[in-house]
């Protein structure tokens, strides 16, 4: 008896499962790595998308594996469901084969910031993204770390030597580290060094990997980890340690500070990334949209692109995401308090003087995420293991070196351009 | 004489015992608590602001705050997502049982070839990780139009919850005599009568057990879902996937909305998963 | 002639099911560990062996199993032992103790991860007591002692219950007579719980090992909202080369050491803990 009714009760379920199917509508899916926290996912599909013509199903997964995963087999089998592609520059780079050339979107009248649009052809001749939105990495502080800002230092031009002494002061006046560091695994912590250390100390990023000035920008970080919140090593996001005042002074990317400036912004100040002995390295974060060669409906999807990229969807985006736009347009006073304050913070960094601006590596291939390593590999070594700085830096650019000539990646800024592969000397 | 000693002795150990089970209600207790208290905490999480997620140092009284737990009811598909999650979770069940409980009964009944080799293959599907299989599973269900149904999914999730369903059947019927059936078989069952008769009221425990087992599986399993399912995606792929890089109050918020199904689930049927205590006995 | 098919017909479904969803994906991936370009080769095993991070997941790994599937079981033992022993309230103090059970390993680490960090529920607690002046940093990556001391607990927290089950239902089985019988000869309970309980016990402890220690191996969650980037463990390594690296080939070796690792001690307890048909009831 009881045995008929269990297989009852599954012919029924599996009349359910399938006929499940049937009745799901094809919506436009949008598959992102990108506005992955669920409140910003929440407002992606309600404030941006909901302004579009058809529906849109928008995923965004912060996880890489099943966003790469889901993609790599839609191409692989040779038909799909997603129609946008939504990513960082450096996840398009091992795509670009399978994606859809967008040079002919009509954009009506907007205006693309020409340097990113640039990036989206991947280094081939084709539009294979479109840039979507941008953001960088700024400082954070807490109020109260203003107070022991050593004499002589202005929060808007520090130097490291200032933020060395600075988290020194804050560790010895305060009892504990107060200096925080994104080092965990979903911590950004290689694109500080890609684009914020080297080219301070170095002026390069790959060109000079293994040079005397690497090595003292290395020094100098170590230094600085002397100060540092040893939970560094789990933090992804400096918001949350800024918030809890585990942290008071950190480094991060202006989307994972949002929440700290949004919750308390009489507590908070944002200020830009200290200069070294080449000037005031930073480095942008682009975001780009792009269509897989398996979209169902081209049409539909290039349309949507072209949606996003509209002023209005811009702003929007920018409340639901602090990534700002990447077209020209004037931005409303009624922003969220990040938005305000990470955008002064930016505007000072790159109108500073001594700016150094780090372009994004273009033609690495299926290599971005061994180059990210290096950088992420040498940290470890140096910083957690307390290897030997020359050794590793030795060891790495062998590694370094193999990666660039492999890909036959050119030079980028702030290196000068190259021919062919980018040396490491 | 010996009566007296006997009454003299009977005291102490009266004694004894009374102490022996109170100090098996207090290590109960502190087991007890043990389990429930980092529950407890994610309840007070969840049911809190976030400026006192925030705080330091935290408060052990939930701050009785819903605004975390209804942004996610506010969800558009919530409610979808959980009905895939349990229909998911409820063919696996079936799948997991209906594949696992003979081959269990198989491995533990009979002496052949290949046995070794079965039992390797099945613990083989839970000792590789999953995430790597993901991607030919993908290709093969977009080619064979099983992408995004809830069906397939659960399929997946089966080959998850097989080994703990073929090991733990094994296990039990292995700890039932074969005389039982083979008594049954004298008195004129057939070995689907003797079966059914007397060896799966015995065994019921342990298949109640691969059910919870192949529930909370496929309840609590993100990769495959994230990757598998995208009109019908389960709860779990829809909350969890990226709670990890969500604000603190709402990773509280979304681990407690999936705590909570799986939790009366197994309050459910607990009632099988223990019924069966010493029922050999008789 | 019936007795000869059955057991095979019994097998057909479950064998014909994982042909074609595991061992067919599996075969795929398998091959990608061994072959570049379609010719064989052992670089990527070199690759990953040789890679500096590989011998520390490999022995934290094991070290963490090490540390946390012997108190499993023991915990788990005692846990079914003093159940056996109510007489009232059984079924609520079993509900309870499976509770974990329902509990995936992302949430597990999110609620380990607030009573760790440093403004979490632990120190909380410890500075209201005034047992400390300042939070302690008890994840920060000098602490590797209290990093590995935090994810054993929490394993230990969230997994017993795997355990606990399947005891617990193999306990119902043992006939209460030999437990009387073996009172009224004067046996110390120690005496019945290693002479009775635990022989009779053999096939769902080996069942309960085996199965732990297979998801012992591919711990990964938990280790990586709690330890981070200090406690390199296979799973994390296998995930990190597939998608962060995108290296397929190394990731299909870093699985199939995983897989090697978990069927060697399979193979173990198989042997060890064999269940001879005499010692059946």
């Amino acid at each position: 008896m009881r045995a008929r009714k269990a297989w009852v009760a599954a012919t029924l379920l599996t009349t359910v499962a399938f006929g499940g199917t049937t009745a799901a509508h094809a919506d436009i899916l949008f598959w992102s790595t990108q506005a992955a926290p669920v409140e910003e996912t929440q407002a992606m599909r309600e404030q941006v998308l909901s302004g579009f013509d058809e529906p849109i199903d928008y995923q965004a997964t912060d996880d890489r594996g099943p966003w790469l995963t889901r993609i790599e087999a839609e191409l692989e089998a040779g038909s799909g469901t997603i129609g946008v592609l939504g990513a960082l520059h450096g996840e398009f780079v091992s795509l670009a084969d399978n994606l859809v050339d967008l040079s002919d979107i009509d954009l009506g009248d907007v205006t693309l910031n020409a340097t990113f649009k640039e990036l989206g052809t991947l280094g081939t001749g084709e539009q294979k993204y479109l840039p979507w939105m941008q953001a960088t990495y700024i400082m954070a502080a807490n109020r109260q770390a203003l107070d022991h800002l050593p004499e002589g230092a202005d929060i808007n031009a520090l130097t490291y030597d200032e933020l060395v002494e600075w988290a020194g002061v804050l560790a010895e006046e305060t009892g504990s580290p107060k200096f925080g560091f994104p080092a965990g695994p979903q911590g950004l912590k290689h694109r500080f060094f890609q684009g914020y250390l080297y080219p301070s100390y170095t002026d390069s990023v790959v060109t000079k990997f293994r040079s005397a000035e690497a090595e003292e920008g290395w020094n100098k970080f170590k230094e600085l980890w002397q100060h540092t919140n040893p939970s560094s090593t789990s933090y992804g996001f400096m918001q949350e340690p800024l918030l809890t005042g585990e942290v008071w002074v950190a480094w991060d990317h202006t989307a994972r500070l949002a929440d700290a400036f949004n919750q308390r912004p009489e507590d908070f100040v944002a200020f830009p990334a200290p200069a070294g002995p080449t000037g005031r390295g930073f480095m942008p974060v682009i975001a780009g949209m792009a269509i897989p060669q398996t979209a169902p409906d081209m049409e539909a999807s290039k349309s949507l692109i072209a949606y996003m990229l509209r002023p209005e969807a811009q702003i929007a985006t920018l409340r639901a995401t602090n990534f700002f736009p990447v077209v020209e347009t004037d931005l409303p006073e009624d922003m969220p308090a990040s938005v305000r304050m990470s955008g002064e913070a930016i505007a000072r960094m790159s109108d500073a003087e001594n700016a150094n601006p780090s372009l994004l590596p273009i033609g690495l291939g299926e290599y971005n995420g061994k180059f990210n390593q290096v950088y992420v590999d040498a940290f470890e070594r140096i910083v957690l293991a307390g290897q030997d700085v020359r050794t590793v830096l030795d060891d790495q650019a062998e590694t370094l070196r193999s990666v660039m000539e492999e890909s036959g990646a050119p030079c980028w800024a702030p290196d000068e351009p190259s021919d062919g592969a980018c040396p490491v000397e | 004489m010996t009566a007296v000693t006997a009454r003299e002795t009977a005291v102490p150990a009266a004694d004894i015992r009374k102490r022996g089970r109170f100090l098996v209600a207090i290590t109960i207790l502190i087991l007890s608590v043990w389990v429930l208290a980092p529950i407890y905490l994610l309840a007070i999480n969840a049911l809190s602001s976030p400026a006192q997620v925030n705080a330091f140092p935290k408060s052990l009284v939930p701050g009785m705050e819903t605004e975390s737990i209804a942004f996610f009811l506010g969800f558009a598909g919530v409610l979808r997502a959980l009905g895939n999650s349990i229909l998911v979770a409820g063919i696996t069940m079936v799948l997991a049982i209906g594949l696992g409980a003979p081959a269990g009964y198989a491995l533990s009944r009979f002496d052949f070839r290949g046995k070794d080799a079965f039992r390797i293959m099945v613990l083989m599907t839970r000792a590789f990780p999953l995430p790597l299989l993901a991607l030919p599973l993908a290709v093969m269900f977009i080619r064979t139009g099983l992408d995004d149904t809830a069906f397939g999914l659960a399929l997946v999730h089966t080959t998850l919850a097989l080994p703990f369903a073929v090991l733990i059947t094994f296990s039990l019927f292995s700890g039932i005599p074969v005389e039982l059936e083979e008594a049954a078989w004298t008195l004129g069952c057939t070995r689907f009568q003797a079966f059914h008769k007397v060896v799966l009221p015995l065994v019921l425990p342990g298949i109640a057990a691969s059910a919870v087992f192949a529930f909370v599986i496929s309840w609590n399993e993100v990769f495959a879902a994230a990757v598998l399912t995208i009109q019908n995606r389960t709860l779990t792929a829809f909350l969890l996937q990226n709670i990890n890089v969500s604000p603190m109050h709402l990773k509280f918020a979304g681990g407690a909305m999936l705590v909570l199904p799986a939790l009366i689930f197994i309050f459910a049927v607990r009632r099988y998963l223990f019924a069966m205590w010493g029922i050999a006995s008789r | 002639m019936e007795k000869r098919s059955l057991p095979y017909l019994l097998l057909l479904p479950a064998t014909l099911f994982l042909c074609v969803f595991f061992i067919y994906p599996f075969l795929l991936v398998a091959w990608q560990a061994v072959s570049q370009d379609g010719a064989l080769t052992l670089e990527h095993f070199r690759t990953m062996a040789g890679h500096w991070k590989f011998p520390t997941a490999f022995w934290n790994t094991m070290l963490l199993a090490l540390a946390v599937v012997p108190v499993q079981l023991a915990l788990a033992l005692f846990m079914a032992t003093l159940v056996t022993r109510m007489e009232k309230g059984r079924d609520l103090v079993l509900y309870i103790w499976t509770i974990p059970l329902g509990i995936s390993d992302l949430a597990a680490g999110i609620i380990w991860l607030a009573i760790f960090e440093q403004t979490g529920f632990l120190n909380s607690m410890l500075v209201g007591l005034g047992a400390v002046e300042q939070p302690v940093a008890w994840l920060g990556y000098q602490n590797k002692g209290t990093i590995f001391l935090a994810v054993v607990l929490a394993e230990i927290w969230r997994a017993t219950a795997i355990v606990l089950v399947i005891l617990v239902a193999g306990m119902g089985l043992i006939p209460k007579e030999y437990h009387e019988a073996a009172e009224v000869f004067g046996a110390s309970p120690w005496k019945r719980f290693t002479r009775i309980t635990v022989p009779l016990l053999r096939p769902s402890i080996q069942t309960a090992l085996i199965l732990r220690t297979i998801l012992a191996f591919e711990v990964f969650a938990v280790v990586i909202a709690l330890a981070g980037t200090n406690f390199p463990v296979l799973m994390g390594e296998t995930y990190h080369w597939q998608f962060n690296l995108q290296d397929r080939h190394v990731a299909a070796a870093y699985a199939l050491v995983i897989l090697a690792i978990s069927i060697a001690f399979t193979l173990v307890f198989l042997r060890t803990l064999r269940v001879p048909r005499e010692a059946q009831i």
